[in-house]
């Protein structure tokens, strides 16, 4: 029992192992989650506030500089933990190669393109 | 998952598994992470809305103000306040601590309890439910 391996004929053909990546992952996710422990109550409450007084009042919100920065971390933060988040579930539940590696593709082009539109929002508004 | 036909051993599986509380709460904390994952793009949407000006700023307001926002943005609040006291939860389980059986299932029960009294206690204090505004926070006299 001990003696035999695991690994598919596939994958000792491919030489494949560990990727070397996994703790690597692991620690990004838990340093991004300490982040988000602070930026999303803060974020949270500060919106809520915010979407209260009409378009105007939420223009100035976003136009005062500790909110546009504080808003750029707690969105940036949120999207790179999600990235990573979602890239394990992914790797969890679909066996078929092709079909995960495009949907590996597909989620992280999702963050980039939603951390490029937070961004340009909230820099447009705040950096005059 | 017809197509799997690695034969190396997995994962137990929830139909061979009796229900347990911390096995619920693994399952809500990754259900939770997805629903965050949808959520977050009506955050940017609502951020790129102000960038670009009235004319898309009130269709979204109109949309996120409806009783089916309402509802999907309570949803929303409600998953994130989950993931975050449950990833709390599990930043101090990564320190190794809380695996007793029956504390691991106390804090996982406790977390749940807490993140819907969080979810709750944002909408009913921050007078977003109409007509409900202990802390007179929309400033009505």
């Amino acid at each position: 029992m001990s003696k035999e391996s695991i690994r598919t004929p596939l994958g000792k053909v491919r030489g494949l192992g560990s990727a070397k990546h996994g703790a690597g992952h692991f620690i990004k996710q838990r340093v991004s989650a300490i982040a988000l422990l602070f930026l999303v109550p803060w974020f949270l409450i500060s919106l809520i506030g915010a979407v209260r007084g009409g378009y105007d009042h939420a223009l100035a919100w976003l136009a005062d500089p500790i909110n546009a920065v504080l808003t750029l971390l707690a969105v940036g933060g949120a999207l790179y933990h999600m990235r990573l988040g979602m890239q394990v579930v992914v790797e969890d539940y679909i066996g078929k190669h092709s079909t995960k590696n495009f949907l590996l593709i597909v989620n992280t082009f999702i963050c980039v393109v939603l951390f490029v539109a937070a961004a340009y929002a909230v820099l447009k508004v705040a950096a005059i | 998952m017809s197509d799997w036909t690695d034969k190396r051993p997995m994962s137990p599986h929830t139909s061979i598994w009796k229900w347990h509380l911390t096995m619920a709460s693994s399952i809500l904390h990754r259900v939770t992470g997805v629903g965050n994952y949808l959520g977050i793009f009506v955050v940017v949407a609502w951020l790129f809305a102000t960038a670009a000006g009235p004319d898309y700023y009130e269709p979204l307001a109109a949309l996120t103000g409806s009783i089916w926002g309402q509802l999907i943005l309570f949803g929303f609040t409600l998953s994130i306040s989950y993931h975050l006291v449950n990833g709390f939860r599990h930043l101090m389980m990564d320190t190794g601590a809380g695996y007793k059986p029956k504390f691991a299932s106390f804090t996982a029960a406790l977390a749940l309890v807490v993140a819907v009294m969080i979810a709750v206690a944002v909408w009913l204090l921050s007078g977003l439910v109409p007509g409900v505004d202990p802390l007179n926070m929309t400033g009505a006299a």
